[in-house]
This record gives structure tokens, C-alpha cells and sequence, in this order.
């Protein structure tokens, strides 16, 4: 396990040692003690490394993720993981706003809350959140999957494309174009694998699943009122 | 007057000045569809441009240095405050952001091609960066688009530098649409959504709002990169003192301000014609901000926004900028509007010149569409030799211009080297009216 001080060293100096860490690597593991809600922390990563942040973190800890797997044992300001490509982002406690934005592949896990707007624009990353979600979540959400355990805040899946949300809880109001729809067997499948990968402690039969009715998919002035 | 066959004087009939025929034209198409007009292109409505400023050229007390013999340099360097990697261009022209998606693959590689024979960057645009653009341009601007259309950070690394694209003079304020008939296969896939679908381009960054998260996101996009790329903020023409002010304490490499007369893929007309100001009126205030931070020179200015030629060039660079970009004028060097397809316009219920329905991908010069019949009309390496001329060209008028007005580098072009035509011009620019002292607006100036 290698440890880096943030007290005492230099967040481009964090970044650029974790940065470095390849494929072929023999230091898999790391440590950032005394993160002290720095921004950027542990960003543009390319390697199949661990890295465990011990504290809190500010803006897009685990931005633009790719192979690493990152656990934060704190909380994580807006835009955690955003862009994320692939790997694994573990939050232990809550995530602000856009966590998981855009993100386009990776799973990231909040065992916490999330804000507003958790995974807002997704483009095939698949987000696990253990608590609640705040307003606005999943808008314009492309693709990949959105599992929520407790309940979402309005306007969930707003103007949503392909994107798979799946709520356990209440959701206080839907976003346009967004519909319950059926549970199919393969949904099933796939928050089962979901839910296990995160650690969750829910069955798949407990959820509803969301998505877009695909309304909005070609302009129509009949739906004006709807935009 | 004219009389009726008895003899009476009649009335002539007159058009309202109002209710123009253009005016009612669209009344009756609003009433017939139910829908607002989207169209490419920029602002078509007359504005104070730079034909409303002249240089004064050099006389007693201006010497005027020799053409083709005495060096008038063209080199900018964009860059210089924090990035380890300025790009250097040879000429202060660059080419602006231009989709893929919207525009053809072909298009895009002869864009790259003309830039990098001029010596001269090219941009991405919204939908990602392709091979072709980036296998054939030598400096490479990638835009951070709030769509995040097909970002990753292999593409991020690979890039020039960076541009956050906060506006656009065409619609500040607003985003963007790709229609459903130009979502081919490959557009599909780098956009990651279904073939067929409108696309829609977010009006606001999905993971910041305000300038100083626009700070954080920023430290974010070096850290990733290494510190190495340029950043780029573009922002419309809507407060070009507060927006250049604001960028620059965001830390802003370059500003690249885009008047209403910057082209679009494709938005609503209302919008391009009535959000945004001219470009002539953006620059100076601009400038002052940066000369009130003392970051003149050390911030960049880019100024785009019907830039169509070397006097243009001369002139933006004279009222403070550093360079300009050119979209929709590469876009004609390419080819489009060319009246060899007058037929095929017709055929469109158009004509060459004013054709404006990029955003339908049946463009008969084969630029705006991914049918690969289409595309097929643009040849990308006479494409790109046609850009490539067309920048020389603008080089040698900027050069020309600068020497008359004794000039060694396009950059020593001032504002005192400049009068305005009208009033408008003049209260817009900070130059003083032709024949006059006079500069409306100014302390001490009634």
C-alpha cells in the first residue's frame, strides 16, 4: 500500500503519481489520507489500481475514471465520478450534485444520498445509489442503468432517452417522457447482478422500473406543451 | 400616381414597411405548420459590421513599410498563461468548432487538411473528435460541449487544447438540435443514442453552473491533461465585458467571443435573429476587460462571427484581439452555396447563397449531410487546398493592410489606426467618426 499525504503534498503531484500507474503496474494499491474536500482528486486515472481515499472530497473526485477502482470513505461534492469510462467508484457516504454525470461506462456506487441531477446526461455507466435521490435525476439520461433504493425527488428521467432507472422507493413526480413500465425478466437479471456488484441488500422484485416513452424522441409540435 | 383609364389619380399600392412580404411569407408558414423555423447559418439582418470601419493608412506621421519586401509577421502564440503546450499558429485565422454529425466526415478532414497546409489550428464541435479531423489537423482544438457528445479522456490527451464551450453568437443562450435525418450509423454510435432520434445539445454544462465551478471544472480538465493544453472558454456575444472578466478569473488561457453573425448547425430563427449583439460591438468591450485585469496579450482573444476576409482580420486584430476564427466563410471556401448548384437548390425551394437548411442533410454541396451520396461531391483534399488558399489570401490582405499602416506584425494594428463610417460604428468600436475626433458614448463627447 502506498499512502499520499494530501496535507503535504501537491494535488498535481496526487494526480500525476496516480495518473502514471499503468496497466503493467506493480503498485496496485493506494491511499490518500487528508483529502480535506480538495477538488479533482484521484481524476483521469488509466490503470487497474485501487485507490482508497480516507475523508471527503470537493468537485469530481474520480473524474473521467478509467480501469481504476476507487473507494472514497467519506462523502463526495458535486460531480463525483463524472464522464466516468470505466471501473469502479465506491462512495461510503453521500455524493452531491451530477454525481455520475455523463458518465459512459464504470459503476459507481453511493451508499449514501445523492443529490440533484445523479446521473444526469448518463451515456452507459451504471449507478447504485443505497439511499435517496435528489430532483432531477437521470435528465436527458442516455444509457446505462440508475438503481435507487430508497426514493427519487421530482421530475426523475426527464426528457430521458435509453437509460434503465430503477426505484424502490417512492419517486415524488416523473420528468416528461419518462413512464413506469414492465419488469421483465431480463430487468430482473440485470438489477440482481446490479445489487449484488454493490452491495446491496434489496431483491430486484422490490423495484419499478422507468424509462422513456420515447414521446419526445422527434419533434412534434402536438407535444409543444410537454417541452 | 398613376391614373385609371378615366383619367382619375390613383393611389400606388404600397408594401408596409413593417409587413414586408418576407414578413408575411413567414405569418402564413407559422399559421400553415404550427412550428417556429429553424434554419443554419447566422444573423441575415443588416448590422454595423466591419464595412463600417476603414483604416487610415499611414502619411507624415506614419511611416508604411514596403510590401512584399519588408517583413510584416503573422505568428500568434495561444496560451501563454498557464498551459506548458501554447499552440503556435502562422497565421491569426483559425477555423471554429463545426460538428461532426452536422458536418460530413469529408468536410471535416478537408477543414483539417486546409488549416494544417495554412499552418493554423482547426475545432471539434459537438459530437466528438473523428480520425479524420484529427489524423489531418496539425493543432487540434477539442470543444467541452455540454452535451459531452462522445468525451473521453484519450480524446482529451490527444487534443491541442481544450475549449469550454460556455456560448455561441448565433444563440447565446441556447442549445442545440440534430435532426433525426442526419443521425446516421456512425453519428449514432459516437453520440450514443439511437439512430433516427432528434439530438438535442444542452443549453448548460451538466456539472457546473457559475464561474467559480466553471474554476473547479477547469482545474479539473488540466489536472486531467497533465497542465499541458491550452483552455479555451467561448462564450456568445451577450455581456463580452462580464463573460471575458468572468472567464479570465476562471482561469481562461483564451477567450474566444462569437458574435450574432457566428454560424449554427441549426436553431430557430427567432433566436439567431434577435439574441446577441454584432461582433463589432463585442470586441472593444472585451478588450477593456482584459485591460482592466491587466491580462491583455496574456489572455488571448479569439473573435469570431462573419469574419470574411483580410480587412476583416486587420480590423479585429487592430481593435485588440489577438486572432480571429472563421466558420461559416470555410464552409463557403468549401464549397457550400456554390451556384454551380443553383438546380439542386431550386430543386430545394431555395438558391445559391441563401441556402440555410444545414440541419436537413440534403446539402447538394455535400457538406452538411451524411448521405454518402452527398457526401461524396466534396472532395476533402481540393476541399482542403480551396481553404488553404482562401487563408493565404486572408493572410496577405491582413499583411497588406498592416503595412500601409506601418506595421511589422499584424498585432501592432491599433484602434488608432482606425476611423468609423457611421455613427453606430463609431459608439461601437471606440474609433472616432471618419472626419471627426469624435467617439459617441466617450467621457468628454456629447
Amino acid at each position: 500500500m502506498q499512502t499520499i499525504d494530501m496535507a503535504s503534498t501537491a494535488l498535481r503531484e496526487v494526480n500525476s503519481t496516480l495518473q502514471a500507474q499503468k496497466a503493467d503496474t506493480n503498485q496496485k494499491a493506494w491511499e490518500i489520507i487528508n483529502p480535506k474536500g480538495s477538488h479533482a482528486v484521484a481524476v483521469g486515472l488509466d490503470g487497474p489500481i485501487e485507490v482508497t481515499v480516507r475523508g471527503s472530497t470537493g468537485y469530481y473526485c474520480a473524474g473521467m475514471n478509467k480501469q481504476a477502482h476507487i473507494h472514497i470513505v467519506g462523502s463526495a461534492g458535486p460531480g463525483v465520478a463524472e464522464n466516468m469510462m470505466s471501473g469502479t467508484v465506491i462512495i461510503d457516504g453521500d455524493a452531491s450534485q451530477y454525481a455520475g454525470a455523463t458518465g459512459h461506462g464504470g459503476l459507481l456506487v453511493i451508499k449514501g444520498n445523492a443529490s440533484s441531477r445523479c446521473g444526469i446526461s448518463m451515456k452507459g455507466i451504471d449507478i447504485v445509489v443505497h439511499g435517496n435521490i435528489g430532483h432531477m435525476s437521470a435528465f436527458m439520461a442516455q444509457s446505462g442503468n440508475l438503481v435507487v433504493l430508497g426514493d427519487a425527488g421530482d421530475a426523475l428521467g426527464d426528457s430521458l432517452y435509453e437509460a434503465r432507472l430503477f426505484v424502490r422507493g417512492t419517486v415524488k413526480s416523473l420528468g416528461a417522457d419518462c413512464i413506469e413500465k414492465d419488469m421483465r425478466p431480463e430487468h430482473l437479471d440485470i438489477l440482481k447482478d446490479l445489487l449484488e456488484r454493490a452491495g446491496a441488500d434489496a431483491k430486484p422484485e422490490e423495484f419499478k422500473r422507468y424509462g422513456s416513452a420515447r414521446k419526445l424522441y422527434n419533434f412534434d409540435v402536438d407535444n409543444a406543451s410537454a417541452y | 400616381m398613376t391614373k385609371d383609364v378615366s383619367g382619375v389619380p390613383r393611389t400606388v399600392p404600397q408594401k408596409p414597411a413593417t409587413f414586408t412580404d418576407p414578413v408575411n411569407a413567414e405569418i402564413r408558414r407559422a399559421a400553415a405548420t404550427g412550428i417556429y423555423d429553424i434554419r443554419g447559418g447566422g444573423a441575415k439582418r443588416k448590422v454595423p459590421h466591419f464595412d463600417d470601419l476603414l483604416f487610415l493608412g499611414a502619411s507624415i506621421s506614419r511611416y508604411p513599410l514596403e510590401g512584399y519586401r519588408e517583413k510584416c509577421e503573422t505568428k500568434v502564440v495561444l496560451g501563454t498563461r498557464f498551459a506548458k503546450k501554447p499552440i503556435e499558429l502562422d497565421i491569426p485565422i483559425t477555423i471554429a468548432g463545426m460538428s461532426f454529425g452536422s458536418l460530413s466526415g469529408p468536410a471535416k478532414e478537408a477543414l483539417g487538411r486546409g488549416a494544417s497546409a495554412a499552418g493554423t489550428s482547426t475545432t471539434t464541435g459537438d459530437g466528438g473528435m473523428t480520425e479524420e479531423e484529427r489524423g489531418h489537423s496539425d493543432k487540434l482544438v477539442y470543444q467541452y460541449l455540454p452535451s459531452r457528445y462522445g468525451m473521453n479522456p484519450d480524446d482529451l490527451r490527444r487534443c491541442d487544447a481544450i475549449e469550454v464551450v460556455v456560448g455561441q453568437g448565433a444563440k447565446p443562450g441556447g442549445g442545440g438540435m440534430l435532426l433525426g435525418q442526419k443521425i446516421s450509423d456512425r453519428v449514432a454510435e459516437m453520440r450514443n443514442l439511437p439512430k433516427g432520434i432528434d439530438q438535442r445539445s444542452a443549453c448548460r454544462h451538466p456539472d457546473w453552473t457559475g464561474p467559480d465551478d466553471l474554476e473547479i471544472k477547469i482545474l479539473e480538465l488540466r489536472e486531467i491533461t497533465g497542465w499541458e493544453k491550452p483552455i479555451y472558454i467561448k462564450v456568445g456575444g451577450a455581456r463580452p465585458y462580464f463573460d471575458t472578466t468572468l472567464a479570465v478569473k476562471a482561469g481562461a488561457d483564451v477567450v474566444v467571443l462569437d458574435g450574432m453573425q457566428g454560424g449554427t448547425a441549426a436553431t430557430q430563427d427567432v433566436f439567431i435573429e434577435h439574441v446577441g449583439q454584432p461582433t463589432l460591438a463585442c470586441i472593444r468591450p472585451a478588450v477593456q476587460a482584459l485591460q482592466d485585469l491587466g491580462m491583455h496579450r496574456e489572455v488571448q482573444l479569439v473573435v469570431s462571427g462573419g469574419i470574411r476576409s483580410g480587412a476583416d482580420v486587420a480590423k479585429v486584430l487592430a481593435l485588440g484581439a489577438d486572432a480571429v476564427s472563421i466558420g461559416t466563410a470555410a464552409m463557403v471556401a468549401l464549397g457550400d452555396n456554390d451556384p454551380r448548384w443553383e438546380a439542386e437548390y431550386n430543386e430545394l425551394g431555395t438558391t445559391a447563397g441563401a441556402y440555410d437548411d444545414w440541419h436537413e442533410g440534403q446539402d447538394p454541396a455535400g457538406i452538411t449531410t451524411q448521405d454518402p451520396n452527398l457526401m461524396s461531391r466534396l472532395d476533402p483534399i481540393a476541399g482542403g487546398r480551396r481553404l488553404s488558399n482562401y487563408l493565404k489570401v486572408m493572410t496577405l490582405e491582413a499583411q497588406t493592410i498592416a503595412r500601409a499602416c506601418g506595421k511589422n506584425h499584424v498585432h501592432n494594428l491599433e484602434p488608432e489606426d482606425l476611423c468609423a463610417l457611421t455613427v453606430e460604428a463609431s459608439a461601437m468600436s471606440g474609433v472616432p467618426l471618419a472626419g471627426t475626433s469624435w467617439v459617441p458614448g466617450r467621457e468628454g463627447n456629447y
